[in-house]
């Protein structure tokens, strides 16, 4: 199987559906040049200047073109550049694309998918690191993705692009240069569906995005110890996989929810309200978060780490959900 | 304009149009105040020569985008003014189902692809509707017509912005009725307004007489030509709002006197005098303006009639992938 970076993967994808599907186009700032990470390099050569269209710095015409066009019959692919400049954008994603088909009264269907470079990375602040998920995930009417993997990149964004639907697909900028497995022949997973990574009993770790990669290490940590953790990487926030988080949670008892975003008002609560009013009575402790405290994020290395979630941080928690701090 | 070149059969048919779009607004208010709009409205009377002598120059595939004053646009667009009215009640058979209302009416099948509630943001999808019309190499245009207060949104920079550079089939039309909302417009819009904010960017642009539905079909015609071999273009119409800016505001805050000096400007009746000048007969005219009170006297009591909407389709046409028909919560 070869290797490609999360990067790759994403552009390998989009390559792919642009070969397959005529209508499919993507449009954003510096394009041309690669995009600001390199995810569209090599594609204007390839597709030209019409399907891989460099626009101006307009943030809130990209996104609103993007909904016209996708009425249109076309299948337009929006890079919002970073997550935080998709905030200039509000009205058309959440009152525009989000709401056409419905308040049409099904007439419209807006088949784009918004990719937006989403978290932390280095010395950033507060402008350029959020993970702004839960926000997406409380509209009606737009699908929420968010790979952890190469190939989940590569393959949910191949699904998200055949979607009518509108699908807010967050990327996260630390993961662009994770090396993984891509298997061209296997078939592109289903949006919605989550993967248990790690097999375990004791407790599942619940995650998604680059959190789940520091998940999978605390799992590491735990077996150290002699704890069986079971790790899920949810992949899609709407809709999500309740079935596989349930089924889980169920066996282990404990439920541990680790995300970037700020815990208050985090997608974490929602998971957690769900897991306890569904498994209420198999639940051996309640269902716990960590995630960023509600701060914005900081440049100085020392601040900027208050809002890091580590796979120790993650592992200690653990243990004492579990009961088994050793004091 | 010699009585001899103007086009008798046009214009009636353009009167006509005007006709249809007084009394089927005059229906809804009526409808409105006996408590079957259960929503806001947001009349277009006095406006309806621009609405008409832009929206008649559209064939059936050309694309227009309207706002929360466009039940003159849409009408004259070719959607059906009953599905409209059933709409505007909320009821069973509405261009949206009763999911939209007043100011989201839309009906694709005559390429009307929808008003907004939010001013300024039809601009952005227009400009985006005409890239997918460029990228499929398709002929035909797309009319984006907004407010005089909508030029105050970023909106309209970045979508003139967006056309001009993309060099996309768009017709901008800024209907100025004088007012946004409960202010005048003049004390919110610095510089010389539309026009001027149009040349800026490198489009052409005019203003001109929006009460003369001549004009404005004339410009209108014109400006479709040119689009489709220049790209973008803006066309400033001066009409005037002769009601309030929904249909329950008494609209006191405008001087005293100046409503009433503008009802001597009304379109239709401008128009009406044009016809009987080129020599229509006054009982032609009487006919036409006979028809649309009973076209749309008989809709509205059919939209009365007709049921609400069962609550079950509440849940329908949200999405696809999390449909709320399987999981809404
Ligand atoms: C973004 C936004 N801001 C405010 C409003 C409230 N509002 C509705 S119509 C209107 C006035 C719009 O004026 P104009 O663009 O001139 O259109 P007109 O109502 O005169 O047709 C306002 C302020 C809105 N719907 N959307
Ligand atoms: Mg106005």
């Amino acid at each position: 199987m070869k290797q490609m970076t999360y990067l790759e993967a994403g552009r390998e994808g989009l390559a792919e559906m642009m070969r397959e599907d005529p209508t499919v186009w993507a449009l954003g700032e510096d394009l041309g040049r690669g995009g600001v990470f390199g995810q569209y390099h090599g594609l204007q050569q390839e597709f030209g200047k019409d399907r891989i269209a460099d626009t101006p710095i307009s943030e809130s015409c990209i996104l609103g073109s993007a909904v016209g066009a996708a009425m249109m019959g076309t299948r337009p692919v929006v890079e919002m550049r970073f997550a935080d400049f998709a905030l200039c954008a509000v009205d058309e994603l959440v009152n525009q694309a989000a709401k056409a088909r419905y308040m049409f009264g099904g007439q419209a269907r807006v088949p784009m998918v918004v990719r937006e470079p989403s978290g932390l990375w280095r010395s950033s602040a507060a402008q350029h690191s959020q993970s702004l998920e839960a926000w997406y995930a409380h509209i009606p009417g737009l699908v929420v993705v968010m790979p952890a993997t190469p190939a989940d990149n590569k393959s949910l964004l191949k699904q998200a692009i055949r979607c009518d639907d509108p699908v807010v697909y967050l990327e996260h900028k630390d993961l662009w240069a994770l090396q993984g497995p891509v298997d061209d022949d296997a078939p592109d997973l289903p949006l919605g569906k989550a993967r248990i990574a790690r097999a375990g009993s004791q407790i599942t770790l619940l995650s998604w995005s680059a959190m789940f990669h520091q998940a999978m290490q605390a799992a590491e940590l735990l077996a150290a110890q002699g704890v069986s953790a079971e790790v899920i990487d949810l992949r899609s926030l709407w809709p999500w996989d309740k079935a596989t988080v349930c089924e889980s949670v169920g066996r282990t008892g404990h439920l541990l929810i680790v995300h970037e975003a700020v815990r208050v008002g985090g997608f974490g609560a929602e998971i957690a309200a769900t897991v306890s009013e569904k498994l209420f009575g198999q639940l051996k402790s309640a269902p716990a978060r960590l995630a960023a405290p509600r701060i914005p994020i900081s440049y100085a290395p020392t601040m900027e780490n208050e809002v890091r979630i580590s796979a120790e941080q993650i592992a200690a928690a653990a243990l004492k959900q579990i009961g088994k701090i050793n004091a | 304009m010699t009585a001899s070149n103007f086009d008798r059969t046009r214009y009636s048919r353009f009167y006509s149009q005007m006709l249809r779009i007084r009394a089927f607004e005059q229906a809804a208010i009526k409808a409105k105040e006996e408590g079957l709009v259960l929503g806001a409205i947001h009349p277009s009377i006095g406006q309806e020569a621009a609405a008409v002598g832009v929206c008649e120059n559209l064939k059936p595939d050309d694309i227009l985008l309207s706002t929360h004053r466009g039940h003159g646009h849409t009408l004259s667009k070719g959607a059906s003014p009953e599905a409209m009215m059933r709409e505007l009640l909320g009821k069973v058979g509405g261009n949206c189902g009763g999911k939209g209302g007043s100011m989201h009416i839309a009906d694709f099948s005559v390429g009307m692809l929808g008003a907004n509630g939010v001013v300024g943001a039809n601009i952005n999808i227009a400009v985006g509707a005409a890239h997918a019309i460029k990228l499929k190499g398709e002929d035909k245009l797309v009319v984006c017509i907004f407010g005089d207060g909508a030029i105050n949104r970023g909106p309209f920079l970045e979508g003139l912005n967006w056309a001009k550079i993309f060099n996309l089939p768009v017709l901008f039309v800024c209907e100025d009725n004088a007012y946004s909302a409960t202010t005048h417009t003049r004390d919110t819009t610095a510089g010389e307004g539309p026009v001027a904010r149009a040349k800026a960017l490198g489009l052409e642009a005019q203003s001109i007489d929006g009460n003369d539905v001549v004009a404005v079909d004339i410009a209108t015609q014109d400006y479709i030509r040119r689009v489709k071999m220049h790209g973008p273009h803006l066309l400033h119409l001066k009409t005037y709002r002769l009601g309030g800016h929904t249909s329950t505001d008494a609209a006191g805050y405008r001087p005293t006197g100046e409503a009433d000096e503008k009802w001597n400007h009304d379109p239709l009746v401008r128009c009406r005098t044009l016809l009987t000048e080129a020599g229509v007969a006054v009982a032609e005219l009487d006919n036409l303006e006979a028809d649309a009170s009973r076209e749309m006297a008989a809709i509205y009591a059919t939209a009365r009639d007709a049921p609400f909407p069962p609550a079950i389709e509440a849940y329908a046409d949200v999405q696809d992938i999390g449909d709320p028909r399987t999981e809404a919560f």
